[in-house]
C-alpha cells in the first residue's frame, strides 16, 4: 500500500496507508497509552486512554481506531489530553480496589503505571466500591472481579487468538462483567493467555498467585522443555533453600517466535523440578536395594564396570539409550561418548518421527525446511496427520493466526475432525492409517486415491485438491508421524515438483529433532552420516566402530539372551513407555540418569540424579529445525547436568576428556574478582566475551565447547552464533545432511501426549495433574520418557 | 427442542436476510421468548447450535438486553415506565400502586404466575405519559384507577 505522511507532536511520520495511528506513533517512539488496544487483536475502542488531538476534528479521537491519513496533524500530549486520560483513570479507579500491596500484578500493573503517569490520585466518587469475592474458574485461572477494568483483551485473545471462545461479557454498561463459559467455571484449553494479557491483576494464575512479588524474581529467557515446538519462555526464579526455584513462566517480553504465546505446559508445568520425589543423590544397588551413595563412589563403579566390559567383551556388549529432552550438546556428547569411549554403535532413543527419511529426501535441496516463524507467514499450508492443537500448540497458534491475520489458505487432511479444520479452506477426512495413501496419491499415483474415496469425498475432489495444492506458491507442508519412510519421500517428491514447498516434520519432544540430528541412532552419526564408511566424524572422532549397532528392540533381545552386559540410559524411560519387560536387562549392569525413579530407574544398578532442561545451558532444536539457546534458570542442589555426568564417566573410565570435549583450546579468560570493589568485572567481561562469540570454554563441563564442534561438523548447524546468543532462533538446513540409511518405520512410537500431559515431566507436575483431573481427560497410563 | 411451525417458518425466512447467521440472533431470541415464555437453557443450546455460536455468546447477548430473560415470567409482563416524562406525570405512583396491588417488586412474579412487574426505561410513549406496556400492548395516560382496570381485564382474559 502507498505510504502517507503525517505529523505527530511536530515529528514527521511516514507509514503505509491503513496503519493505525497508535502503531504509527510507536515507530517514532511516541507511546500512546492504551488498555484495550492490543496488536493483532480486533479493535475495541473501550478504554478511551489513547485519546489524541487531531487537527480539524472537533473532539479528541482514539488513536487505536484511527487510520493514518495524508497530512494529518496530531498532538499526542497536551493539558487537554492529560486531563481526559486522568478522568478516564478516575472512572476506572471508581471500583478498582486499592489492594496493590497484595495484588500479583503490583509492580508490573499497567493501571498502576498509568495512574503514576497521570497522577489520578483524587476521586470525586463518594460511593462505596462494589466488592465481589475472588472466584476460581479452573485449577489455574482465578478471577478477581473488582480489579477488572473491562478492556476485553482476555475475551479477544481467548476467542480470536486461541479459537476457544471461553470468555464473554455479560450485562451492560457499568454492570458489565467478564464471564466464563460454564456459568461459574471455565471449560477451555487452560493456556493462561487471558491471565498473561490482563493489564491488571483481575485474572491471576493458580500456579503463581500470592507466591512472590514481581521484583523479587530474576528472569531467565530459555526454551520450553515440553513439546517439540520450541517456545521461548521467560522463567521467573527466586532463591530457595534447595537452590533456585522457578515460580513463574510467561513470555511477556515477546522474545522468540511464539511472541507472547505459551500453552499450559510452557506457562505452568515447571513444578516437576520441585516435586518431593525428585532424586538429589546418587543411588547404588547394594544387597538388592538402591542405597544413597556419593558421586565419587557412583562414577568409580560405573567407570570400572564399563571399562571392564569393554576390555573383556568389546563395546558391542554395551547399549546406550539417549533422551529427547537433553540438549543438543548432551545428545551429541552421548553419541560421541558411545562411539569413542564405549566403542559401541548400540545407540538409540525413543523415536517419535522419521527425521532420517526427511533428511534423505531433502538432501541437496535448498530452502526445503520451514521454520516455525514461516508457518505464520506462509500463504498456504498443507497439514497431514497429527492434531497440532493438542500436540503442537504453538504450531496451531501460528497456523490459526496466519489464517486470521494473513488469510492464508489451510488444507487439512486428517483421520479425525481435528479442531484446526475450523480454520481450513479445505478439510478432507480420511480413514485411520490412510495418510500414506494420501502421500502416494499426491506424488502422482492415482490408484492410491481409490482407498481415499468414500461417501464424503469423490475421486474428482481429491484430484481437484491435488491440482489446487500444486498451484500454490510457497506452500508449507506439515506432517505428523503418521508419515514415515517412503511416504515422506513421496510427499517430498510432490512438494518439490512445483514451486518448491517447505517441510515441517512433527516430533513429540522438546529436543526430538536434536536427538535425531545428533545421531542417537545405531546406524547414524550426527548429521545423518552413516556409521559405515568415512565421514568427517570418522576423521575427527578417531576410530568409530563400523558395524551398525543394535536399536532398542535389538538391545532388549540381546539383554534377554544375556549378550548385553551394560545399559546406559540417559533421560529416558523405555521400560515404562515401550512396554519392555523390565527383566530383559536383569543380567545387565544398568545405569540410569533421571530426575525421578521411573520404571527404568527402579531396575538400575546405579541411578544418577539429573538436572532438567531448565537447570542447564545448551541448545535445543525444535521440530522445524530451529536451534535456540537453553539457559539455566532453576537449580536443585544435589543434581548434575547429563553433560557433566557423561564427562565424569568418561574420566572415570580413564579417557582423556579433552578428546571428548574440546575445552580450553587456547581461549583464556580473566573472569575478574567475584567480590570486592571490582566484583562487577566478571559479569562485564562475560558479556563482552559472549557478544564476540568468545564465551570462555574453560571447563570440560562447558556445553559451549561442544556447540563449537557441532557447528563445525554437523551439516546445517553452521548458523550465526551471535544470533543464538542474542536469544533468537536460527533455522538449520538438511541440504548437506548425510546420505542417511534405510530406516525401520515400525520403530517410531508417537508419545500421544495431549495438552495436559507431558511424559515423566507431566507425571510429576502437580499443576498439569490438577488440570487433567478437572478435565477428566485420561493421561497416558505410563509416561513416555 | 421443538418450536412451533410458525416459529420455524419465520426463522427460515429471516436467516438469509443477514450477511452472517449470528446477526439473526436477537430477533430469533425474541420470537423464542414469545413462544416459550423465557429463554431456557434448552432454548439457548438450541439457538447457539443453529446460529454457530457458543452458548456463552448467546448468554452474553441475552444479558445485554433487559427485555430478554432467562427466568420464567408471568403470563402478563407489566412494564411501568418511570423515565422523565412518565416520572413527572406520576409514573412512580403507578409503579408503587402495581407493587402493592400485585404484591411483587421489580422483576417479581405473582404466585399464581399471572403477572410479572418491571420498572422500565422510556418506552416511547412520552406524549401519553404516564404509560405502561403489558406484553406488547400499550396503556397510556394512566391513573391508579385506570391501571387497576387494566390489570383486572388481564386477570379475566383467558389467553393472550
Amino acid at each position: 500500500m502507498a505510504d502517507v505522511t503525517l505529523t505527530v507532536d511536530g515529528k514527521k511520520i511516514t507509514a503505509p496507508a491503513g496503519t493505525l495511528l497508535i502503531e504509527a506513533c510507536k515507530t517514532v517512539g511516541i507511546e500512546v497509552p492504551s488498555f484495550c488496544y492490543y496488536p493483532n487483536l480486533s479493535l475495541q475502542g473501550a478504554c478511551r486512554m489513547c485519546l489524541v488531538k487531531i487537527e480539524k476534528m472537533p473532539k479528541l479521537q482514539t488513536a487505536c481506531t484511527t487510520v493514518v491519513s495524508e497530512g494529518m496533524v496530531v498532538t499526542s500530549d497536551s493539558d487537554e489530553i492529560k486531563q481526559a486520560r486522568k478522568s478516564m483513570l478516575e472512572l476506572l479507579l471508581g471500583n478498582h480496589p486499592l489492594d496493590c500491596p497484595v495484588c500479583d500484578a503490583g509492580g508490573e500493573c499497567e493501571l498502576q503505571d498509568m495512574t503514576f503517569t497521570y497522577g489520578a490520585a483524587e476521586s470525586k466518587f463518594m460511593e462505596a466500591k462494589n466488592h465481589k469475592d475472588e472466584q476460581q474458574w479452573s485449577p489455574v485461572v482465578f478471577f478477581d472481579r473488582p480489579r477488572c477494568i473491562l478492556c476485553y483483551r482476555c475475551v479477544r485473545v481467548c476467542g480470536e487468538g486461541m479459537d476457544v471462545w471461553a470468555l464473554g461479557v455479560q450485562n451492560r454498561g457499568v454492570s458489565s462483567i467478564i464471564a466464563p463459559n460454564k456459568e461459574d467455571h471455565l471449560e477451555c484449553e487452560e493456556c493462561g493467555m487471558c491471565i498473561d494479557i490482563c493489564p491488571v491483576g483481575a485474572l491471576t494464575s493458580g500456579a503463581y498467585r500470592y507466591k512472590t512479588r514481581p521484583w523479587e524474581m530474576k528472569h531467565v529467557g530459555t526454551t520450553c522443555t515440553h513439546c517439540g515446538d520450541g517456545c521461548k519462555t521467560t522463567l521467573g526464579v527466586r532463591r530457595a533453600d534447595k537452590g533456585m526455584e522457578i515460580v513463574r513462566g510467561d513470555n511477556r517480553d515477546k522474545s522468540g517466535t511464539n511472541g507472547d504465546f505459551l500453552c499450559i505446559k510452557g506457562r505452568y508445568a515447571f513444578d516437576f523440578a520441585n516435586h518431593e520425589e525428585r532424586l538429589t543423590q546418587p543411588l547404588i544397588r547394594q544387597n538388592g536395594k538402591l542405597t544413597p551413595a556419593t558421586w565419587e563412589e557412583a562414577f568409580e563403579l560405573i567407570g570400572k564396570n564399563f571399562s571392564e566390559i569393554r576390555e573383556r567383551d568389546g563395546g558391542t556388549r554395551i547399549g546406550v539409550i539417549g533422551s529427547m529432552r537433553t540438549t543438543n550438546e548432551e545428545a551429541y556428547l552421548l553419541s560421541k561418548f558411545a562411539r569413542v569411549v564405549l566403542k559401541t554403535n548400540n545407540v538409540d532413543h525413543h523415536r517419535t518421527a522419521d527425521f532420517p527419511a526427511l533428511a534423505a529426501a531433502l538432501r541437496g535441496k535448498e530452502n526445503a525446511t520451514a521454520s516455525m516463524a514461516e508457518v505464520f507467514t506462509a500463504p498456504a499450508i498443507l497439514l497431514i496427520g497429527n492434531d497440532p492443537t493438542e500436540q503442537h500448540p504453538l504450531l496451531a497458534w501460528q497456523i490459526r493466526n496466519n489464517v486470521r491475520l494473513h488469510r492464508a489458505r489451510l488444507y487439512v487432511i486428517n483421520s479425525n475432525s481435528i479442531k484446526l479444520r475450523r480454520q481450513a479452506t479445505s478439510f478432507m477426512q480420511i480413514g485411520a492409517g490412510l495418510e500414506g495413501e494420501v502421500a502416494a496419491f499426491l506424488a502422482g499415483n492415482d490408484a492410491a486415491a481409490d482407498a481415499l474415496v468414500d461417501s464424503s469425498a469423490k475421486k474428482e475432489e481429491w484430484i481437484a485438491l491435488r491440482d489446487k495444492l500444486s498451484g500454490e506458491q510457497s506452500l508449507v507442508i506439515v506432517f505428523g508421524s503418521e508419515l514415515r519412510g517412503k511416504d515422506v519421500a513421496s510427499l517430498v517428491k510432490f512438494g518439490s515438483a512445483g514451486s518448491g514447498a517447505k517441510f515441517v516434520c512433527l516430533a513429540d519432544y522438546a529436543n526430538s529433532r536434536g536427538a535425531a540430528d545428533m545421531g542417537l541412532y545405531p546406524e547414524l552419526l550426527p548429521g545423518y552420516h552413516s556409521v559405515v564408511g568415512s565421514s568427517e566424524f570418522h576423521q575427527e572422532w578417531g576410530e568409530v566402530p563400523q558395524a551398525t549397532g543394535l536399536d532398542l528392540p535389538g538391545m532388549v533381545e540381546a539383554g534377554k539372551a544375556g549378550k548385553l552386559e551394560a545399559l546406559y540410559v540417559v533421560g529416558s524411560n523405555p521400560v515404562g513407555r515401550l512396554d519392555i519387560d523390565p527383566y530383559a536387562f536383569s543380567k545387565s549392569f544398568v545405569v540410569v540418569q533421571d530426575m525421578f525413579l521411573t520404571e527404568t530407574a527402579v531396575m538400575a544398578d546405579v541411578v544418577l540424579p539429573a538436572a532438567n532442561a531448565y537447570e542447564k545451558s545448551g541448545t535445543f532444536t525444535n521440530t522445524c529445525g530451529d536451534v535456540q539457546l537453553v539457559k539455566k534458570a532453576g537449580e536443585v542442589t544435589g543434581t548434575k547436568s547429563d553433560f557433566e555426568m557423561i564427562v565424569r564417566i568418561a574420566d572415570a573410565m580413564g579417557f582423556d576428556v579433552r578428546k571428548l570435549v574440546p575445552f580450553g583450546g587456547g581461549t583464556r579468560a580473566d573472569m575478574g574478582q567475584s567480590r570486592g570493589a571490582q566484583s562487577g568485572e566478571a559479569d562485564r567481561h562475560a558479556v563482552w566475551l559472549e557478544a564476540h562469540g568468545l564465551e570462555p570454554k574453560m571447563s570440560p563441563f562447558d556445553p559451549m565447547a561442544i556447540l563449537d564442534e557441532i557447528q563445525r561438523l554437523v551439516p546445517g548447524y553452521d548458523v550465526s552464533r551471535m544470533n543464538l546468543l542474542a536469544g533468537n532462533s536460527e533455522p538449520t538446513s538438511l541440504r548437506e545432511a548425510g546420505a542417511s540409511a534405510a530406516h525401520k518405520a515400525e520403530s517410531i512410537f508417537p508419545a500421544n501426549d495431549n495438552l495436559f500431559s507431558s511424559g515423566t515431566l507431566g507425571r510429576y507436575s502437580r499443576t498439569l495433574n490438577s488440570v487433567s483431573e478437572s478435565h477428566e481427560v485420561k493421561a497416558a497410563e505410563v509416561a513416555a520418557d | 427442542m421443538r418450536f412451533s411451525e410458525e416459529f420455524e417458518a419465520r426463522f427460515a425466512e429471516m436467516v438469509p436476510h443477514y450477511p452472517t447467521k449470528r446477526s439473526a440472533l436477537v430477533p430469533t431470541l425474541l420470537y423464542a421468548q414469545d413462544e416459550i415464555g423465557f429463554l431456557s437453557d434448552e432454548v439457548i443450546a438450541e439457538l447457539a447450535g443453529r446460529l454457530d455460536l457458543t452458548e456463552l455468546e448467546v448468554r452474553n447477548v441475552i444479558s445485554y438486553y433487559s427485555m430478554l430473560t432467562t427466568k420464567p415470567r408471568g403470563k402478563f409482563n407489566v412494564q411501568v415506565c418511570t423515565n422523565i416524562s412518565c416520572l413527572v406525570r406520576g409514573g412512580e405512583e403507578i409503579l408503587q400502586h402495581c407493587e402493592k396491588k400485585l404484591g411483587v417488586r421489580h422483576k417479581g412474579t405473582t404466585a399464581d404466575g399471572l403477572f410479572s412487574l418491571e420498572e422500565v426505561e422510556c418506552i416511547g410513549a412520552c406524549s401519553w405519559a404516564p404509560a405502561a406496556q403489558v406484553n406488547y400492548d400499550f396503556h397510556e395516560n394512566l391513573t391508579v384507577e385506570k391501571i387497576d382496570k387494566v390489570l383486572e381485564e388481564y386477570k379475566h382474559e383467558p389467553t393472550r
